[in-house]
């Protein structure tokens, strides 16, 4: 690993007052995948801000709103009381991500700012519109198995690896920013962003930022929601495609419904079309069936990822039916 | 790392020789827009880049006081510095679970962990499990269940799975296999570090 400052600091304000003093350096929280960055070279920071002991890992319920800071770890989050009761698909999301070891670590801030898993961005021999825009795409007619088949651009086809992210971008989570003239508030479903033609460009955040906290408000789905992973081994890979799907059923109709999709994207991908069709409809199986139709309007293969174009809708079916069926 | 003039290195205090070889390194390495600075500020910016951080921790009850690169991970801190090396080197990117230890109780990948982000923790390695001759009960379930072939895994499975009961994520095989991914064992020895597992959450292995 190339060699870098070292700096830690104690508050949110400091450490927005060391990043504006130097836009290159990066914020180490968790580090368990921007270390792993570094080992292979794929980023070189010469500074590293050391956010680690700033309180941001409240974890707490306010009025209507669940509010997560941004540096509570991925274990903290999934295995708290209130989470685990009022917003299970995140709970189960965080689950269903990583290791043991890595969640205990890997911060929720950090879990939003992970760079793809394409293997064209890790490998620095390789050209790669991410990491050296300009360079190419060698997942575009190479081996595509694991790429985005939604929303693509003739840059990039990476997908955003998180599954904690597909959770909260069906729960209308909101985003709280800061720099150091203040806080400003993003919809989660803004802050990544797609490839287009600026494939480096993962997020909104912008050069003087930090990520302070989530909001999430509290609704009436956490008894008939489900996140499904779909992946090559039973645990600990990253999905193939996963559904996070979340009904509220009054008297057989669908009064509320989310559906998102993660492993398909350059971004955690809300199924907004397919959410309009099921509202107000049956929770039956052909409703379920023509939601995952709509889903898949735009989607396109391109090679080894092709098996996805089938894999996405029965997996928005199986997801929709296992949500319905949690008594 | 060697001065390319040999000259320099006489009559030099250690600091500056290492000022001077870092700066021969740091060109080698770093980036344009670094190179550009260093015209500039040249010694002392290097110096300070290269600057070792004191590390204070505890490694199985006992304290360790250093001064250390920040680039250096815990786990080689661990193997290279402590001398630890019970503590292996699996992927050195946390696809595999060897180089796992607890910090202040929990289970970490100490590849992906720098040692200075450690600043006065707790850590325990598979070293520190036991009781002087006396095996913790997770290692003699392993023994017992045959829970390893090469052992090349085994600490980090073992550091793992006494986390993995502590935690309490034993109530079902499948339970144990899923909160037990992050420990890859290439000989397969997965259903007999279960059964090792299981058995020590119920209490039945006596040390």
């Amino acid at each position: 690993m190339i060699n870098f400052q070292y700096l830690r600091t104690t508050t949110s304000k400091s450490a927005l007052a060391l990043l504006s003093k130097d836009k290159a350096a990066k914020f180490l929280a968790g580090g368990t995948n921007l270390i792993d960055l570094m080992k292979r070279g794929v980023t070189t920071p010469e500074k590293l801000i050391d956010i680690n002991h700033v309180p941001l890992k409240q974890i707490e319920l306010k009025g209507d709103t669940i509010i997560i800071g941004a540096l509570a770890s991925n274990t903290a989050v999934a295995e708290h009381a209130l989470i685990k009761e009022k917003l299970p698909l995140l709970a189960n999301a965080l689950n269903a991500g990583a290791s043991a070891q890595l969640r205990n670590v890997a911060t929720v801030g950090g879990n939003m700012m992970q760079r793809t898993r394409c293997g064209y961005f890790y490998d620095t021999e390789m050209p790669c519109n991410k990491r050296q825009p300009g360079s190419g795409c060698g997942a575009i007619g190479g081996f595509n198995r694991m790429h985005a088949i939604l929303g693509t651009s003739e840059k990039c086809i990476a997908v955003h690896p998180s599954d904690m992210c597909v959770a909260l971008i069906a729960l209308d989570a909101t985003v709280v920013l800061a720099n150091q003239k203040g806080e400003r508030k993003i919809l989660f479903k803004d802050f990544h962003r797609l490839a287009g033609d600026t494939p480096q460009l993962d997020n909104n955040l912008k050069t003087d930022e930090m990520i302070i906290r989530l909001e999430i408000p509290i609704n009436n789905l956490a008894k008939n929601s489900h996140y499904l992973k779909v992946r090559d081994r039973a645990s600990y890979a990253f999905a193939l495609v996963s559904v996070a799907a979340a009904l509220e059923i009054s008297d057989h109709k669908i009064t509320d419904v989310r559906l998102a999709m993660g492993g398909v994207a350059h971004k955690p991908w809300r199924l907004t079309a397919s959410e309009n069709f099921l509202k107000g409809k049956e929770a039956s199986t052909a409703n379920f069936e023509q939601a995952a139709k709509l889903a898949m309007t735009d989607a396109k293969g391109f090679g080894e990822n092709d098996f996805k174009l089938q894999m996405a809708p029965n997996s928005i079916i199986e997801s929709l039916t296992l949500a319905k069926s949690k008594a | 790392m060697q001065s390319s003039d040999p000259k320099n290195n006489q009559g030099d205090s250690r600091r500056d020789f290492l000022k001077k070889s870092s700066l021969i390194t740091a060109v080698a390495l770093t980036p344009s827009v670094a190179l550009k600075a260093a015209e500039s500020q040249a010694d002392e910016r290097f110096a300070e880049l290269f600057e070792k951080i004191p590390l204070n921790l505890t490694v199985n009850n006992k304290p360790y006081q250093t001064s250390i690169e920040p680039r250096v991970t815990l786990l080689d801190y661990l193997r290279e510095e402590l001398h630890l090396t019970g503590t292996k080197k699996g992927c050195d990117h946390g696809q595999c679970g060897a180089c796992t230890v607890h910090v202040n109780g929990e289970r970490v990948n100490s590849c992906l962990s720098l040692a200075v982000m450690n600043e006065g923790k707790k850590v325990t390695t598979i070293e520190g499990l036991a009781n002087g001759d006396e095996l913790h009960p997770m290692q003699a379930a392993f023994i017992k269940h045959d829970g390893f072939q090469c052992g090349y895994c085994t600490p980090g499975q073992i550091m793992s799975a006494v986390a993995c009961v502590n935690e309490g994520h034993t109530t079902s095989r499948s339970e144990i296999s899923e909160y037990m991914s992050g420990n890859i064992c290439r000989c397969g020895a997965y259903p007999n570090i279960v059964d090792a597992i299981i058995e020590v959450s119920k209490g039945e292995t006596k040390a």
